[in-house]
């Protein structure tokens, strides 16, 4: 949904005409003029735009890294001559004690981090929605106990939970995924249960239920769409979040494995040589800060266009 | 609350009775909540792929050995019976024994916790004495550069992984500066100096007198507490803000201008009196967040507490260990929070 406006904004006046016209002669022309007018008001903000940047950068640079790195990110070069160099014209951010290039170590990094944050938010979301939906919709003891388990969940400190998980389910970044997807749902649950018990009594959901649709049809079909613009809201102020404690987890070592190019991961490496050879921590962790900040950024900026009631 | 609200004109005794009502559902709320949290670590702790039973005699032991130690860990009990032994030990503070240290898991924890507790105070310190009045000055001043400089302070607190500042922390200020001392609470010259009596070295040593030890103890703590208050600094910044402008925009507010009160004093009277009330909880909030915090700062600045009780118990395979902390974290977690929405209440006159 982000490439899509950005020629549209550019085209000519007659299509902007088109966009914006106030009978909209289908559902898709409707659509694509609210759309353009999200997009407009997107594009107004420059730190949110500057987020969305940096969001897209680390798609290319995780789809195109092998082209991108100049180096493999796992096997090195000679141990005894390009061990823990600094930042030079060869090796823009130096190599660590593997002789590894950390530039191209840090590219391929995109695509773990890329991947984490995908896959969480694939988990959680469809989790946190479902349990949203279903709790705020049919109310009653269902509610009460689906709304008391999320409480649990948001009892636990996030990092602290996903430690214990991945503690018992055993270091590895497919558990750390499976620990960050069940500490992060439960906030996705509340939102979606708020939104709902707000839709619940629409008249539309009244006529649909005169309609004879079934209670799953009306949660899926009716209910879940509705949620779903403030949840990637939340979502994507989460993948911040999501970032850290995966590379908190990686640095921790419970995360990826050596000799996976994991951020966190690296900035752990680099601690042994803190105090005489500091780009190796160093470099890894701007990476870390630039992505969660560029989703930080970009859900600030998005919570501004589809939800301006939280935004102050 | 609704009840509470709706309970107003009905007189003392069924004032009374909405109020106990209240606390009842407090109590309920609490105490499903905390079951959920033993819940939890007692399914995470059968989950494990360790056998506690093979921990204990070996692989080699006869089976007769084996079927015994395995009989007298109630293994062979129906889970819901061994929940039920595990929730009767828990709340007796019995979380079994430590592999790693052989000691009690709770003796550990109550060594550990003042340490963590030290840190987490002075972090929260911090962050409140720095981050209220920076959320102020941003709120009067909107859209100046104060206004800019805490939007960016924020959004970096949120951004930043801790360990990496904390490491970066220790490079400049440590090893290039040497403005404070490294990783660790006390210098070993200093450590037999005091007798720890709170385990908290900044008043174990300041009540005894000790001030080399104290100020050694500063330069110490002076570091993580900075990192730690700086995360605090950022989100009681940011909510300062917004409250403050939420409040600067009542009618109260134009109000007490109209009769001609100095500005100082509309703010830091009027506006900041009423804002103080969510900002309780954000305080407690902000403390709690930093027992989380603590895990990874006290890792890099190997100080002695939970954080670093757990991820040495997480490398060590010693579950009882990180299972008894999560729980004891968790709870402290849900302490803190049940205590911000006590002190909202207490102080918001119309949630009465």
């Amino acid at each position: 949904m982000t490439g899509a406006p950005l020629p549209l904004a550019s085209e000519s006046s007659g299509m902007r005409a088109w966009l914006l016209s106030p009978e909209p002669h289908s559902r898709w022309q409707a659509r694509l003029g609210r759309f353009y007018l999200g997009w407009r008001a997107f594009s107004r903000n420059p730190l949110a735009v500057i987020g969305l940047g940096i969001v897209i950068l680390l798609i290319l640079v995780a789809i195109f890294a092998d082209v991108i790195a100049p180096y493999s990110p796992i096997t090195g070069g000679d141990l005894r001559t390009e061990r823990l160099l600094p930042p030079s014209e060869t090796y823009w951010l130096g190599t660590d004690d593997q002789a590894r290039d950390i530039f191209s170590r840090i590219v391929h990094g995109s695509r773990v981090t890329l991947f984490i944050v995908v896959l969480v938010a694939l988990i959680a979301t469809p989790i946190g929605l479902l349990v949203g939906t279903v709790s705020g919709y049919l109310g009653g003891w269902v509610d009460t106990v689906l709304m008391r388990i999320t409480d649990i969940f948001l009892a636990f400190p996030r990092l602290i939970l996903a430690l214990a998980f991945v503690a018992a389910l055993g270091p590895g970044i497919e558990n750390a995924i499976i620990a960050i997807a069940i500490t992060s749902w439960p906030p996705y649950a509340r939102i979606a249960r708020a939104e709902t018990l707000m839709i619940r009594n629409s008249d539309f959901i009244a006529a649909v239920k005169l309609q004879g649709a079934s209670t799953p049809r009306i949660i899926l079909g009716h209910v879940v769409p509705l949620c779903l613009s403030s949840l990637i809201v939340r979502v994507t102020l989460d993948m911040a979040g999501i970032i850290l404690t995966a590379a908190g987890l990686g640095f921790l070592g419970l995360g990826a494995q050596p000799p996976m190019p994991e951020w966190g991961a690296m900035v752990a490496t680099g601690r042994n040589y803190l105090i005489d050879q500091w780009w190796v921590a160093a470099m890894p962790g701007i990476a870390i800060f630039v992505v969660s900040l560029g989703f930080n950024l970009l859900g600030d900026g998005l919570r501004d266009v589809l939800d301006p009631k939280a935004a102050k | 609350m609704a009840s509470a609200v709706m309970n107003r004109g009905g007189g003392h005794a069924s004032a009374l009775r909405s109020s106990l009502k209240n606390i009842a559902q407090f109590v309920i709320v609490l105490m499903t909540t905390l079951l959920g949290l033993a819940a939890v670590t007692f399914f995470i702790g059968r989950v494990v792929p360790i056998d506690p039973v093979i921990a204990i005699v070996g692989d080699r032991a006869p089976p007769q050995v084996y079927e015994r130690v395995r009989q007298e860990l109630g293994l062979d009990l129906p889970l819901i019976q061994q929940f039920w032994i595990y929730l009767k030990k828990a709340v007796t503070g019995d979380f079994g024994n430590s592999v790693l240290t052989t000691n009690p898991v709770l003796t550990d924890i109550a060594n550990a916790f003042p340490a963590t507790l030290e840190l987490a105070t002075l972090g929260t310190l911090i962050g409140v004495i720095l981050g209220i009045p920076l959320g102020i000055l941003a709120a009067v001043k909107r859209g100046s550069f104060i206004d800019q400089f805490v939007r960016v302070l924020g959004l970096a607190g949120y951004s930043i992984p801790i360990f990496w500042l904390g490491l970066m922390g220790l490079l400049v200020f440590y090893a290039k500066l040497g403005w404070v001392a490294g990783p660790g609470r006390i210098d070993v010259t200093y450590s037999y100096l005091y007798t720890p009596v709170t385990n908290i070295v900044l008043l174990d040593t300041a009540m005894q007198g000790q001030w080399d030890a104290f100020w050694d103890a500063v330069s110490h703590i002076i570091l993580p507490a900075c990192l730690l208050g700086y995360f605090s600094l950022a989100y009681i910044s940011r909510m300062t803000r917004s409250f403050m402008l939420n409040e600067l925009a009542q009618e109260y507010v134009i109000a007490a201008r109209v009769k001609g009160l100095s500005e100082m004093r509309v703010i830091w009277r009027h506006a900041l009196r009423n804002a103080a009330v969510p900002l309780v909880t954000v305080i407690a909030l902000s403390y709690a967040n930093l027992l989380e915090g603590s895990v990874l700062t006290e890792t890099i600045f190997a100080w002695p507490g939970l954080g670093q009780y757990i991820t040495n118990s997480l490398q060590n395979a010693d579950m009882n260990a990180v299972l008894g902390g999560t729980l004891v974290i968790g709870t402290a977690f849900v302490l803190l929070n049940l205590v911000s929405d006590l002190l909202y209440r207490l102080l918001d006159p119309r949630t009465r």
